[in-house]
């Protein structure tokens, strides 16, 4: 009886609450921080493995930055729905299990309708399993969070490594291949004898990049590591 | 011979750093120190070596387009490669844990430290990327081992010689916004280029 009475009364409290905007300033906080003061790959070092694999040419990046984000998005969706319902010790393997689906499904639609892509991403479409911004959302965010707020957290986190990972691979097949999505670029403003720069498409030129790219963000937003 | 070329490319040339980037999380985030260092790259070195020759065993009696005829002629079209990811994943997490268990019994002195770095090596994205290599390559089980355990060895050398590197870096006046990451990044690179230097050796 004492139980139901609290919990009517905690309902009336949920209740007049008023109700938080779709896009109140919080949640904005939640899309707009990973973009630059707390990136997953330049600020918080996470998932650098695959940013790294795919950034040759724009193209393969673009798919791949599709499939962070889809993976990223629904797994804290799924989650965080299930999040009550999880026991703690089995946490890591169910979260594994939920990540190795979605990207199971984003390989075989992706099989099946750009093939040539598939086997230009090959194992690293696989690898979006233990890429650890994936893993570090589900285990810093969704396992205590609404699923609302947990999708536009996933939203978030996605398009900060995306936009970095394009920001490298623009670099690199500007330098490295001369093009911009395949599309000659130096050709078409009339220069014909551009000297591409071989470190650039090799992965030595992923670091270099990468590197120059974190120094230049860090002393804009003045974040230090100690 | 063929087994010893492929050991020392998988070191040195196809080394999961410089030319695949794998495992670059905890590469970068443990290497401040050479004594974790080697810890974690011993880790890495067991727990590769054990997973490839089992996920090539998984591959090649359960997932593979006909894989299952052992168990019946009617199986032969069966094909469980969309199952290969979730597989994949589900033995190296049993077999991080198995190792664990197995370490903290028989050597307490060897978990106290490696202990740490075995939960991590789950989601080294290196572990899963020898095993799908591992497929995309089409070795034999011989090589499957030898690739498993090069790899691993090629892990280990360079996130020990990425910590001693950034332990006598502690000293130097590094840019604010360099420090850290940044000049790791850059580092890589560096080491990236010397590693360069071993491709063409055929033995």
């Amino acid at each position: 009886m004492s139980t139901e009475t609290l919990e009517q009364t905690e309902e009336v409290a949920v209740v007049k609450k008023p109700a938080e905007g779709l896009l109140s300033k919080r949640r904005k906080a939640f899309i707009t921080d990973p973009l630059n003061e707390d990136n997953p790959i330049t600020v918080q070092v996470l998932g650098i493995c695959s940013a790294l694999a795919v950034t040759v040419k724009m193209e393969p990046t673009l798919i791949m930055s599709i499939a962070v984000v889809f993976v990223i998005v629904f797994s804290n969706l799924i989650i965080s729905l299930i999040r009550n319902l999880v026991p703690n010790r089995v946490r890591i393997i169910v979260q594994l299990a939920v990540i190795a689906t979605l990207v199971t499904l984003v390989n075989e639609v992706l099989k099946a309708y750009n093939y040539e892509m598939y086997k230009v991403l090959g194992a690293f479409v696989g690898l979006i399993i233990t890429n650890c911004i994936v893993m570090g959302r589900l285990e810093a965010f969704a396992m205590g969070n609404k699923p609302y707020d947990s999708v536009l957290d996933g939203i978030g986190s996605g398009f900060g490594y995306a936009w970095i990972i394009l920001t490298v691979a623009f670099f690199r097949e500007l330098f490295g291949s001369g093009s911009i999505f395949d599309f000659k670029i130096f050709e078409a403003v009339g220069i014909s004898n551009f000297a591409t720069n071989g470190l650039m498409v090799d992965s030595i030129g992923a670091f270099v990049v990468l590197g120059v790219l974190i120094w230049v963000q860090r002393s804009k937003t003045g974040y230090v590591e100690h | 011979m063929d087994l010893v070329s492929l050991g020392i490319k998988a070191v040195f040339v196809d080394n999961m750093i410089f030319a695949y980037f794998l495992g670059m999380c905890s590469f970068l985030a443990v290497s401040k120190k050479v004594s974790t260092a080697i810890g974690l790259g011993m880790a890495v070195v067991f727990v590769l070596s054990i997973t490839v020759p089992i996920n090539w065993l998984l591959q090649e009696f359960i997932l593979r387009e006909g894989a299952l005829t052992w168990l019946s002629a009617d199986f032969a079209e069966v094909n469980l490669e969309f199952l290969q990811f979730i597989m994949f994943i589900a033995i190296i997490a049993a077999m991080v844990q198995l190792v664990e268990m197995v370490v903290e019994k028989v050597s307490p002195a060897l978990y106290g430290s490696l202990g740490i770095f075995l939960p991590l090596i789950a989601v080294n994205c290196s572990i899963l990327g020898g095993s799908l290599f591992m497929v995309q390559r089409d070795y034999t089980i011989a090589e499957a081992s030898v690739f498993g355990f090069g790899s691993g060895l090629g892990f280990a050398l360079a996130i020990i010689a990425l910590s001693a590197i950034r332990e006598k870096l502690k000293y130097s006046d590094v840019p604010d916004g360099l420090k850290g990451l940044g000049l790791t990044m850059l580092i890589t690179g560096l080491m990236g280029i010397a590693f360069k230097s071993f491709i063409g050796i055929a033995i």
